[in-house]
C-alpha cells in the first residue's frame, strides 16, 4: 500500500460550479482527508477555496481528474496569501501575529523575515497588521 | 585626534576606513581603544522606521493663466497651500479625502500622504486638484493636472522630527485588542512592540549629541541632506543609564533632502490599522571618529540600551508617567522579554534588516569617495526638557 501524503491546494470555482459538492466526492469517492483552510463559494459568485488533502499519491491524482470535471482551476502552489518580497521592510511585526511560524526570522543577525508556506494556515492575521502591504490576500 | 578636514581628505583619496554601527564593537575589542581611534574614520550609524512627523513642500511652477493655490489636493490627499501661490505642503499623516477613518473600527488607512510621498518618488503620476478665489495676478479658480516628480521645480523632504534617539515599548494591559501608532497591541499583555535601530541607530550612537548637530551632513532614503534643527520634541535632559544612554525618546532631528535624489526603496507608506497613515523612511548617519571618546560611544551595543515598557491602553493615553519596567534591545531582538513574570513576545515596527543595509550602503558610499563629512554649524540643545501642554482657562 502507497504511503499517504499531503498537499496544499487552491481551487478557483468558476460562477457556474458553485453549486456541487464536489468536496463531499473527494472524502466518499477518492478517499481522502480534507482540511480547509478557507473558503469563499457564494452563488453567483466565482468562489476559491483552500485545503489541504492527505492521501495516495494515486487517489489524489484521480480526485484532481474528477475535480476537473467541473472546469475548476486547481492551483497546486495553494497560494491564498501572497507575500510580495518587495514591499516587505522586514520589520518583522507580522512574526508576532504569525500563529504558526510560517513567518519567522530566518537570520538572527540580519533580522531578515522569511515565509514558508507550508505552513500558513491562511488565518490572515498579517495582512491585517502589515504596515507596509506586503501581505494581500487572493480572495 | 582627527579633524574633519583629515577625514575628509582621506575619504577624497578613497583611503578611509569606515565601518558600520554593527561592527566596530568587536573591532574595537580586537584593537585597543587607542590604536582603533586612530585607524577609524567614520562610523555609519542608520535606522528605518515610521517617522510620522515627515512630509516635504513642493513648488508646481505656474500654470497659464496663473493661479494662486488656496485649497490642493494630489491623489485626493489635502495638502497646505497657506503659503506662496504654487507651493504646497504634504504632510505624511494626512489622510486620504473620504477616507472613513474609524469610522469603522479599526479603519484599514490604506492610502494617505505618506503614500503619496512614495509614489512620487517611485515617479509615479499623480493627480493635482486645485482651488483658488482668484485675483488679479493670479486669475484661474480651478486647476486638475497630472504631474510627475520631474515635472516638478522642487520637491523638497522637510521632516519636522525624525530618528527619536531610543523610544518606548508598547504593551496592552486591557481586556480588548488595541490599535495604536505602535502597531496591533493583543489584551492581556499578550504582545509587545518596539520601534528603534538599536545599537544601530544614530542618536543612541552619539548619547550627547557630540558630533551630529545642526549641517551634519546625512543620508535621507539615498539623497544627500542634513539635519537643519533640533527635531520637534527634542529633550536631551532626560533619564539616563549611568553611561549617559537616554532610557527614553530624548534627542531627536529635522532632516531635509532633495527627493528627486532619493530612492523608493527608503520612502515608504505606512498603515496603521485603527491608527492612521504615515510614511516610514531611511537615515543614515555617519560619525566621524574625531577622537577615542567618540569611538567609545559607537561601541554601545543593544544589551546596554534600554527601553521603558508602557501600557498604551490606560498609562500612555492618559499620560500617567507609569512605566512597567526597562528592557534592553538584546532582550527585545530576542523576540520575548518578561513582564511581572510572563513572558511576552516582541515584534518589531522598525527594520533593523534595512537599517543594517542602509549602515553598509552610506559606508561603501564614503569609502568610495562620494559622501563627504560636513561639520556642524551649531550644537543641538542638551539643556531642553520635554514640556507638557498645560490646558487654561481664558486670561481675564
Amino acid at each position: 500500500m502507497s504511503t499517504a501524503v499531503t498537499k496544499k491546494l487552491m481551487l478557483f470555482f468558476p460562477r457556474c460550479e458553485c453549486e456541487k459538492p464536489i468536496i463531499y466526492h473527494l472524502v466518499k469517492d477518492h478517499n481522502l482527508v480534507v482540511n480547509v483552510y478557507r473558503a469563499k463559494v457564494t452563488p453567483e459568485e466565482e468562489g476559491y477555496l483552500v485545503l489541504d488533502v492527505t492521501g495516495t499519491e494515486e487517489d489524489i491524482e484521480k480526485a484532481m481528474d474528477f475535480v476537473k470535471t467541473f472546469n475548476v482551476s486547481i492551483n497546486p502552489t495553494g497560494k491564498g496569501v501572497i507575500r510580495d518580497e518587495e514591499r516587505c521592510t522586514h520589520c518583522g511585526h507580522c512574526v508576532t501575529h504569525c500563529p504558526t511560524g510560517a513567518l519567522h526570522i530566518v537570520d538572527e543577525a540580519t533580522r531578515e523575515v522569511g515565509y514558508s508556506e507550508a505552513k500558513c494556515i491562511e488565518c490572515l492575521a498579517c495582512i491585517r497588521v502589515c504596515p507596509y502591504g506586503a501581505c494581500t490576500s487572493a480572495f | 585626534m582627527k579633524t574633519y578636514e583629515q577625514i575628509n581628505d582621506r575619504i577624497e583619496s578613497g583611503r578611509a576606513v569606515v565601518l558600520t554601527a554593527d561592527e566596530i564593537m568587536d573591532y574595537v575589542d580586537k584593537k585597543g581603544l587607542t590604536a582603533a581611534a586612530e585607524d577609524v574614520d567614520v562610523v555609519t550609524t542608520a535606522t528605518f522606521g515610521p517617522m510620522c512627523s515627515s512630509g516635504c513642500v513642493l513648488n508646481f511652477g505656474h500654470s497659464k493663466p496663473k493661479i494662486r493655490i488656496s485649497e490642493a489636493w494630489i491623489e485626493d490627499v489635502l495638502v497646505y497651500s497657506g503659503i506662496a501661490a504654487v507651493d504646497v505642503y504634504l504632510g505624511a499623516t494626512q489622510l486620504r479625502h473620504g477616507d472613513p477613518a474609524n469610522m469603522y473600527h479599526p479603519g484599514e488607512f490604506r492610502y494617505g500622504g505618506g503614500h503619496v510621498i512614495e509614489d512620487l518618488v517611485a515617479g509615479k503620476t499623480l493627480q493635482l486638484f486645485a482651488l483658488s478665489y482668484g485675483t488679479d495676478c493670479y486669475p484661474l479658480r480651478e486647476l486638475r493636472t497630472y504631474f510627475t516628480i520631474n515635472d516638478l521645480n522642487q520637491a523638497i523632504m522637510v521632516n519636522p522630527r525624525n530618528c527619536y534617539q531610543n523610544y518606548n515599548v508598547a504593551i496592552n494591559d486591557s481586556d480588548r485588542t488595541i490599535y495604536t501608532y505602535m502597531g496591533t497591541l493583543e489584551p492581556y499583555r499578550k504582545n509587545a512592540n518596539y520601534c528603534s535601530a538599536g545599537q544601530l541607530s544614530p542618536l543612541l550612537n552619539d548619547p550627547h549629541y557630540d558630533v551630529i548637530g545642526v549641517g551634519t551632513k546625512v543620508w535621507l532614503a539615498g539623497a544627500h541632506g542634513h539635519v537643519y534643527a533640533e527635531g520637534t520634541q527634542h529633550a536631551g535632559v532626560c533619564e539616563r543609564t549611568p553611561d549617559g544612554v537616554p532610557m527614553e525618546g530624548a534627542g531627536t532631528l529635522a532632516l531635509t533632502a532633495d527627493m528627486k535624489q532619493m530612492c523608493p526603496e527608503f520612502v515608504r507608506g505606512v498603515s496603521l490599522r485603527g491608527y492612521g497613515a504615515s510614511l516610514a523612511l531611511g537615515v543614515g548617519i555617519p560619525i566621524p571618529i574625531l577622537n577615542e571618546e567618540i569611538l567609545k560611544r559607537t561601541c554601545i551595543r543593544d544589551r546596554d540600551i534600554l527601553a521603558p515598557v508602557i501600557d498604551y491602553s490606560y498609562h500612555y493615553p492618559e499620560k500617567t508617567g507609569k512605566i512597567l519596567r526597562y528592557v534592553s534591545y538584546e532582550q527585545l531582538r530576542s523576540g520575548q522579554i518578561e513582564v511581572e513574570g510572563r513572558k511576552v513576545v516582541v515584534g518589531s515596527l522598525s527594520s533593523y534588516h534595512k537599517a543594517l543595509e542602509i549602515a553598509h550602503l552610506l559606508a561603501d558610499e564614503i569609502k568610495r569617495g562620494d559622501f563627504r563629512l560636513a561639520e556642524p554649524i551649531a550644537h543641538l540643545p542638551k539643556d531642553i526638557q520635554m514640556k507638557s501642554l498645560v490646558t487654561k482657562e481664558k486670561p481675564s
